[in-house]
């Protein structure tokens, strides 16, 4: 099974269907089985369908979630249709299989590779539509469709210095019962002929999303609906053991209280009674279950123990030549330990699903990244087909991984069934928090051998933590993959320091008791920390500068050119004011590396504050993920990941206690605000044919750059993610590690 | 009853006078523009406008609007053409978007009383709105853009 195929949610079923079938990038580009977000006249295939006054509709088949991609897949279409522009119009498309994700076999949207997946398809699907317009202008003609060539949404034929619009052939032309072939080998646009695509193109979405007119999952309207909350079990796999149930029924607007398996559901005429009612309702939840006991700082502790056990033995996630022989043989070893609290996603569209269930089918509105898994899920819930179950595609008030589970949907459903009425379920951002699902909480060993001259010759690395993929997948998906927990080991790997001869990355497994999910960065936003700041120590104790360094570790010249832009950007090397320092890290994103790897170069400029705050002034990045797409959008993307994760390694932080989330709402679970973020500037770098991942890029080189930018300030070392200024002071107090 | 005036058309809300504003302006006016982000004041996602001056929606009783103009996002300029929300437009600020109706709200109430608010002003007046997709510098500079036009 590859590493692209880690990432399917069906990679369960489809392990006991008989294994993997390799990485496949086969397609077909078909017709809607239905078009109820399309035209019929002047569609040429699930993709594009062009009216008489020239306007050309695309389909956009991935949920946007801020990360542009409706308006970056629509590019390449409109690309290889050599379209104008100005007259294209995008749909998010219907939720059916014409628009599945090729590696997924579905329409779901996680590990930033939507625009890798769509991209052979929809260019395909671009040149199938011009095709067609080609064909029929040559017929209308009578002249040999090769003597044809196309200008922004126009036919032109150059012998005798005819010209037709898109529109105009669209208003005779039909499309063939079976579409032309395209071969991508030798039918599509050279990145020389671009138009479209590396030329920042405004996104789609933001005048909606200016105006207040964008409509989310949350804005959902349905005649008759009630309105419903939903407290989840506190603790993983429990549910309500007895409640005040009847008593609720009794306040005012309150329609019903539902009790599931895993909660309790308040419906009401108005969120307000239902919120009222809420805060009245007592559970007593089921207990015995893993997670009644789960103890942040304890756990912590026996997470550090085990990682320290060389009894324990963890499984492989990847590795390289032979690392214990190599650690055995070397002159001297240096180990160290990183830690990083469990965080939140804190989208800030509380999570939600509208759902309306009839006997003859179902219909769900929702904001989610998961919209095939939301059919079967549903499906399965309501003992019905997922084709009865329409899923209505809203835009999402951030995804970030949390909207790749689909239990609010489930949930709206099973309640909207037994109040017999639509319900619009919203959580409460107590609930949301409480209920969330975290990025695991880990402790890291790593451990360098070095050998008499320094060189980094052999390097272990053990991560200890919770594994993701049966909660966020379904259980016995951990199985399924071989103990290959992509979500949690991403990024312990080193493609690009080839220098490395013998390394070996393994994660030790905690018994599963939290609900975990993957969180933008998975895990290359913890295990990049790790990595990136023992490298630094490794420069320190060879009295090497860290940019020196990583680029004698690294023979890749994309590797070499992102450092080497990064340390241009920020002016790396030279002389700073007293008071603040750089730091740098350099990531890939990809568990796909180095076939697919993206990569990313990152320099923080730090101070701290006597009360331990660190504040970040500026931030470079130099960032290569192939050919960029909409270069614009692609720097606005790690912008807002570099947010993200210097809000993650500074302030946020999950806790628990008696396996219960102890933080509540934003005045406890603080993220960045605008006071504390640094100028960002970001270097887009292009390279190769085909485009690779964006969203995620920016978070790995975060904590990472600032830990090392504390060093270079104060020559003390940061281990435990976030930096809060309680354990900023405590560094400043300790003792430099030696060996 | 309550009765108010909400993008200068009249409204009235029968609703508990508890009732936050928001859910009045969300459920019951149908303009979802506004936005549910935290119920505790904390992020600023529900900024309206009562009197000119910017709320935060959840945690105002709907009672306390009585005879009071109420501005949403959707009233903010009839054509969605105030110099804000062209800014917004220029700068490319929203990713999820999702907070930033209450972000233009909360900045149209700066650009109010402060034709030229500088960077820090901009900041402190802005700090209460929070933005997961970390588009505060895009924020600040479509503010000052804005500033130029008004």
């Amino acid at each position: 099974m590859s590493d692209l195929e880690l990432f399917n949610f069906q990679v369960t079923r489809r392990a006991f269907l008989g294994g993997s079938a390799g990485l496949a990038f086969g397609f077909a580009i078909g017709f809607p089985k239905t078009a109820q977000a399309q035209s019929a006249s002047g569609r040429l295939n699930a993709y594009v369908s062009i009216a008489p006054d020239g306007t050309i509709t695309i389909q956009s088949p991935v949920a946007e979630m801020g990360q542009g991609i409706m308006t970056g897949l629509p590019m390449i279409v409109a690309e290889e249709l050599d379209a104008d522009w100005s007259k294209v119009k995008v749909e998010q498309s219907p939720v059916e299989p014409a628009y599945h994700h090729p590696i997924f076999k579905a329409q779901y949207v996680v590990a930033s590779i939507s625009t890798l997946g769509y991209w052979t398809p929809l260019r395909i699907a671009g040149a199938q539509a011009r095709r067609v317009l080609v064909n029929a202008a040559a017929e209308k003609w009578g002249v040999p469709a090769a003597e044809l060539t196309t200008e922004p949404s126009t036919v032109v034929h150059g012998a005798s210095g005819r010209k037709m619009s898109y529109g105009e052939i669209a208003s005779f032309a039909a499309a063939p019962a079976s579409p032309p072939a395209i071969d991508p080998a030798k039918d599509l646009k050279s990145a020389d002929k671009y138009r479209i695509l590396g030329k920042g193109t405004d996104r789609v979405d933001v005048p909606a999303k200016s105006s207040g007119a964008a409509k989310y999952g949350i804005d959902a309207r349905v005649p008759g609906m009630a309105y419903a909350t939903f407290v989840r079990a506190p603790v993983r796999g429990s549910g309500p053991a007895s409640s005040n149930a009847e008593e609720l029924k009794k306040m005012p607007g309150i329609v019903d209280v539902v009790t599931l398996e895993h909660g309790v559901a308040v419906v009401g005429e108005t969120f307000d009674a239902v919120r009222k009612a809420r805060r009245s309702l007592k559970v007593s939840w089921r207990a015995g279950l893993p997670g009644d006991d789960i103890n942040t700082d304890k756990d912590l502790q026996t997470y550090l123990g085990d990682g320290r056990d060389p009894k324990r033995v963890g499984v492989e996630w990847k590795s390289k030549g032979d690392a214990t022989k190599a650690l055995a043989g070397a002159a001297r070893t240096i180990s160290r330990e990183y830690l990083s609290d469990h965080v939140y996603h804190a989208q800030m569209e509380p999570m939600n699903s509208t759902a309306h269930v009839r006997r003859d089918g179902v219909d769900i509105w929702v904001g989610t990244q998961a919209p095939t898994r939301t059919q079967l899920d549903v499906a399965k819930a309501l003992g019905t087909t997922p084709d009865k179950v329409r899923v209505h595609q809203m835009f999402l008030g951030g995804g970030f991984g949390r909207r790749a589970t689909v239990e609010a949907s489930v949930d709206a459903a099973l309640v909207a069934k037994a109040v017999n009425r639509p319900v619009k379920l919203i959580l409460s951002r107590e609930d949301d928090l409480a209920a969330g699902t975290f990025r695991p909480m880990t402790s890291q060993r790593i451990e360098a051998g070095l050998d008499a001259s320094g060189n980094i010759v052999g390097w272990r690395h053990r991560v200890v933590g919770e594994p993701v993929g049966d909660f966020v997948y379904q259980p016995g998906y951990i199985k399924a993959a071989k103990d290959r927990d992509v979500i949690f080991m991403m990024g312990a790997e080193l493609p690009y320091y080839n220098k490395v001869a013998n390394w070996h990355a393994e994660h030790l497994m905690a018994p599963e008791r939290t609900r975990v999910a993957a969180w933008r960065g998975i895990g290359a936003g913890y295990t990049k920390f790790a990595i990136e700041a023992m490298i630094d120590e490794v420069a320190a104790l060879n009295n090497v500068d860290p940019l020196e360094l990583r680029l004698s570790l690294t023979e890749d010249s994309r590797s070499k050119r992102v450092l080497q832009k990064v340390a241009e950007m920020s002016g790396w090397g030279q002389k700073r004011p007293g008071n603040t320092a750089l730091g740098l890290a350099f990531a890939e994103y990809g568990a796909f590396a180095p076939k697919f790897g993206s990569l990313i170069a990152s320099v923080a400029e730090i101070s701290v504050a006597k009360n331990g705050v660190i504040r970040v002034h500026n931030y470079w990045a130099a960032a290569d993920a192939g050919l960029a797409v909409n270069p614009a959008a692609f720097a606005a993307q790690v912008e807002s990941a570099v947010v993200w994760g210097l809000s993650c390694c500074l302030k946020e932080r999950v806790t628990m206690a008696k396996g219960q989330v102890q933080q509540s709402n934003f005045h406890e679970y603080q993220i960045m605000r605008m006071a504390e973020v640094p100028q960002i500037k970001v270097e887009v770098l292009t390279s190769g044919a085909s485009p690779t991942m964006v969203g995620e890029l920016g978070v790995p080189g975060t904590g990472p750059s600032v830990a090392n930018a504390f060093y270079a300030l104060t020559g003390k070392r940061l281990y435990h993610m976030p930096f809060t200024p309680q354990r900023v002071q405590a560094a400043l107090k300790s003792t430099t590690l030696k060996v | 009853m309550i009765k108010f005036a909400v993008n200068g058309r009249e409204a009235f809300s029968e609703q508990p006078g508890d009732t936050p504003l928001l859910w009045v302006i969300r459920d019951e006016l149908g303009l979802t523009g506004t936005k549910f982000g935290c119920g505790v004041a904390q992020c600023g996602a529900c900024t309206v406008h009562v009197n000119g001056q910017p709320v935060r929606a959840c945690i105002t009783p709907v009672s306390s609007i009585q005879g009071k103009q109420v501005t949403t996002i959707e009233g903010l300029s009839p054509a969605a053409d105030h110099p804000l929300q062209k800014a917004w437009v220029a700068e490319q600020v929203p990713q999820c978007g999702y907070c930033q109706s209450g972000q233009i709200m909360q900045a149209a109430a700066l650009l109010a009383k402060n034709k030229k608010p500088t960077r820090e002003q901009i900041v402190t007046h802005m700090n209460g709105n929070l933005c997961r997709c970390g588009t505060y510098n895009r924020i600040v500079a479509a503010i000052q853009r804005a500033a130029k036009e008004v």
